[in-house]
C-alpha cells in the first residue's frame, strides 16, 4: 500500500516538472517582466539592478531551479495587474472556488446517480425517456448559456435568487472563508452550483445507466434473482456496487473538469473565485497569475488522481488481492 | 457512384434513423443560412451606416410593438438580431471546422507516427498527450490563446485573433485523435498485409499513408464530428469570456455576451436567440456524431 502511494507520487513528479517548465517559460519569455515592473520612467542602472534582483542574468537552469524553489515556498511573484503577491490573491479566492466546485460535485452525484439507476432499471418508462432526452440537451448546452438562462428565469423573471456575487462570506480560521453560514450566502450558491454541476450530472447519469445495463445482464445477477433476493437488494446491493469503479474514476477526473469550468460559471455569476481571477488575468496578460494558476491546477489534478487510485482499493477488493 | 453511395450500409442506416434525418435537416438549414447570409439576411449587421438608434431594442415578433422587418427584434444599436445570428453562425462554424481540421491533421500525424514508429517517439508523444488530457481542453485553449495574444504585437492582435483562436482550440483537441489513431495503428501495423508491403520494400511513410490511414478514418470521423460540437462550444465560451474573437467579428458567443448586459433591463431576446441557435447547432452536430458512431460500430448497438 505504501509502495503503491510512493510510486504514484513518483509518477506525478515528471508531470509537475513539465507543467512547472511551461509556467516558467511563460513567466520569463512572454512579454518582458522587467519592462512591465519598471513602468515608463527608469534609468539604465535601475533596470540592471532589477534584472540582477530577478536573477535574469543567471544561466537558464539556475533560473528554472530558482523558479521551482520559489513555487515550492508558495512564492508565485507579484501580479502585474493588481500589484499584490499572487499567493495572497489565490489564497483569498481559493475557498470560494472550492466551495462552489464541491457543492456542484455533490449536487451532480446526489441527483445524477439516482437518475442513472432509475433509467438503468426502468429502461422504457416515459420518465426514463424524458431523462435521457434531457441529458442530451444538457450535454449540448454550453455552461455559460445555462447560467444566463437560469439568471433570466430565476433572477430576472421570478426574482427568487441572486444573480451575482457570493453573498456575505464569513472568515473561518485564518485563511478560509465560507458562504454557508448565512441564508443569503446559501441562496447565492444555488444557481452557480446548478450551472457548474449540470454537465457532470448528465454525464454521471448516462454512465451509471450504461454500467447498470451492463451489470444487470451478468450471470451473478441472474443467480441472485434465482436465489429469490429482493429487487431492492439486487439493484442496490449487487448491481450498483459494481458500477462504482468507473463512476469514481469519472467523478475524480471530472472534478478537475469542474475546477476548469468554474472559470466560466464564475464569470457568468461574478463569483469571486480563482476562475474569475484567471479570466481577468488572461484578458490583460497577467503572466504571474496565469503561471501560478497553471501550477496549482496541475497539483490539484495530481492529488485527485491519487485519491481516485486510493478509492479503487476501498471500493474494489479484487484489486487488493492482485498485488 | 451516387447509386453506390445510396446503397451503402451507412446511407441505409441514415435513411432509417429519424433522429439522424432530423438532425441533418436542422444542421443543413443552419449551414445554408450561414453560408448564404449575405444573400438572404434581411439586413447587413456589418453595415454601420444603416443602423439607427431609433430602431434599438425592438422586441421579436409576438410581442407588442414588434415589427415584421426585424423578426427576432433588434439590439441596443438597432442591429437586426436575426441577421446578426446568421452572420455570427458563419464565424462560429468556420472557427469550429478549421480548428477541428487542425486538430485532426496534428492528431492523426502524431498518432500514426507514434503507433508506427514506437519506441522513444511513441512515449514522448503519448506522454505529452497524457499531460494535456489531464487538463480540461477549455483551460488549455484559454491559456494558449492568452499567451499567443501576449506574444503578438498590439497592432496585429485583432487581425490575427481568429487564427489564434483556431490554433488554441485545435491544439487543445489533438490528443483525442492521436490516441485513437495510435491505437488503430498498433493493431494494423502487425497485420499480414502491412508485413507483405514491408517485405516488397514499400517505404514506411507510404505504408502509413496508404495502408494504415484508410483503416482509421472511421473513428476519426466520429471523434471529429463530436469534437466539432465541442469546438463550436469552446469558441463561443472563449468569445463569451471576452478573450475570443474581437467585437468586429461577432460570433454567436460574442452576440450572447453583448446581450448578457441587457438581461436585467428586459431585452432578453438579444442574448437568448443567439443562444438557442448555438444549442440547436451543437445538438444537431452531437446527434449526427452519435448516429455516426453507432452506424460505423455495430457492436455498440
Amino acid at each position: 500500500m505504501l509502495g503503491f502511494i510512493s510510486s504514484r507520487l513518483l509518477q506525478a513528479i515528471p508531470v509537475l516538472l513539465v507543467v512547472g517548465f511551461i509556467a516558467f517559460a511563460l513567466f520569463n519569455y512572454v512579454g518582458d517582466p522587467v519592462n512591465i515592473l519598471l513602468g515608463q520612467d527608469h534609468t539604465e542602472a535601475q533596470r540592471l539592478a532589477l534584472i540582477k534582483e530577478l536573477g535574469f542574468d543567471q544561466p537558464f537552469f539556475v533560473q528554472y531551479g530558482r523558479f521551482l524553489w520559489a513555487m515550492l515556498h508558495g512564492n508565485f511573484g507579484i501580479s502585474y495587474r493588481l500589484a499584490q503577491p499572487v499567493s495572497s490573491l489565490i489564497a483569498e479566492r481559493l475557498p470560494a472556488t472550492l466551495e462552489l466546485a464541491i457543492t456542484a460535485s455533490v449536487l451532480a452525484f446526489a441527483i445524477g446517480v439516482p437518475m442513472g439507476v432509475y433509467t438503468g432499471i426502468h429502461r422504457n418508462t416515459l420518465l426514463s425517456r424524458l431523462f435521457m432526452t434531457g441529458s442530451l440537451i444538457g450535454v449540448s448546452l454550453p455552461t455559460f448559456l445555462l447560467g444566463i438562462l437560469l439568471i433570466l428565469v430565476f433572477s430576472v423573471w421570478l426574482g427568487w435568487l441572486p444573480s451575482f456575487g457570493r453573498g456575505p462570506a464569513v472568515h473561518v480560521g485564518a485563511w478560509w472563508t465560507t458562504g454557508f453560514t448565512s441564508w443569503a450566502g446559501i441562496r447565492s450558491l444555488i444557481l452557480p452550483a446548478i450551472t457548474l454541476g449540470m454537465f457532470q450530472m448528465t454525464l454521471l447519469m448516462r454512465l451509471v445507466r450504461a454500467e447498470m445495463l451492463e451489470v444487470l445482464r451478468t450471470d451473478y445477477i441472474k443467480f441472485a434473482r434465482a436465489r429469490g433476493l429482493t429487487n431492492r437488494s439486487i439493484n442496490f446491493g449487487h448491481a450498483l456496487k459494481n458500477t462504482l469503479v468507473p463512476v469514481i474514476t469519472i467523478i475524480g477526473l471530472q472534478f478537475g473538469g469542474i475546477v476548469g469550468f468554474s472559470l466560466v460559471t464564475e464569470t457568468v455569476f461574478q463569483w469571486p473565485g480563482m476562475g474569475l481571477l484567471l479570466v481577468q488575468s488572461v484578458a490583460v496578460v497577467d503572466i504571474p497569475v496565469m503561471s501560478a494558476y497553471l501550477m496549482l491546477i496541475a497539483l490539484v489534478f495530481v492529488l485527485i488522481n491519487l485519491v481516485v487510485d486510493l478509492l479503487y482499493y476501498a471500493v474494489d477488493p479484487r484489486l487488493r488481492i492482485r498485488r | 457512384m451516387l447509386a453506390r453511395a445510396w446503397d451503402s450500409d451507412l446511407a441505409y442506416s441514415f435513411r432509417h434513423s429519424p433522429v439522424a434525418l432530423i438532425a441533418a435537416l436542422v444542421a443543413l438549414i443552419l449551414v445554408l443560412a450561414a453560408v448564404f447570409a449575405p444573400l438572404i439576411a434581411p439586413h447587413d449587421p456589418m453595415d454601420v451606416a444603416s443602423l439607427s438608434l431609433m430602431d434599438s431594442f425592438k422586441p421579436p415578433i409576438g410581442m407588442p410593438d414588434a415589427d415584421w422587418s426585424n423578426l427576432l427584434g433588434t439590439d441596443n444599436q438597432g442591429r437586426d438580431v436575426l441577421s446578426a445570428i446568421m452572420y455570427g453562425m458563419r464565424i462560429s462554424l468556420m472557427v469550429g471546422l478549421l480548428s477541428v481540421l487542425f486538430a485532426i491533421v496534428v492528431g492523426v500525424a502524431a498518432g500514426l507516427l507514434a503507433g508506427y514508429a514506437g519506441g522513444l517517439i511513441d512515449s514522448v508523444l503519448m506522454r505529452i498527450a497524457d499531460v494535456q488530457l489531464t487538463f480540461p481542453s477549455l483551460l488549455t485553449a484559454l491559456l494558449v490563446d492568452g499567451v499567443i495574444t501576449a506574444a503578438l504585437p498590439r497592432t496585429m492582435r485583432e487581425a490575427l485573433q481568429i487564427y489564434v483562436i483556431i490554433f488554441a482550440i485545435g491544439i487543445s483537441f489533438w490528443p483525442n485523435f492521436a490516441r485513437t489513431v495510435r491505437g488503430s495503428t498498433l493493431v494494423e501495423r502487425n497485420k499480414d498485409y502491412v508485413m507483405a508491403a514491408r517485405v516488397i520494400g514499400v517505404p514506411s511513410w507510404r505504408i502509413m499513408v496508404s495502408h494504415v490511414l484508410p483503416n482509421v478514418t472511421g473513428p476519426v470521423m466520429v471523434i471529429g464530428t463530436l469534437n466539432l460540437g465541442l469546438a463550436v462550444i469552446a469558441e463561443a465560451t472563449l468569445s463569451f469570456l471576452g478573450v475570443g474573437l474581437p467585437p468586429t467579428q461577432p460570433s454567436l458567443g460574442t452576440l450572447i455576451r453583448f446581450g448578457d448586459d441587457f438581461l436585467f433591463s428586459g431585452q432578453w431576446w438579444v442574448s437568448v436567440f443567439p443562444g438557442v441557435t448555438l444549442v440547436l447547432m451543437v445538438l444537431a452536430i452531437n446527434l449526427l456524431g452519435d448516429w455516426l458512431r453507432d452506424a460505423l460500430n455495430p457492436r455498440l448497438r
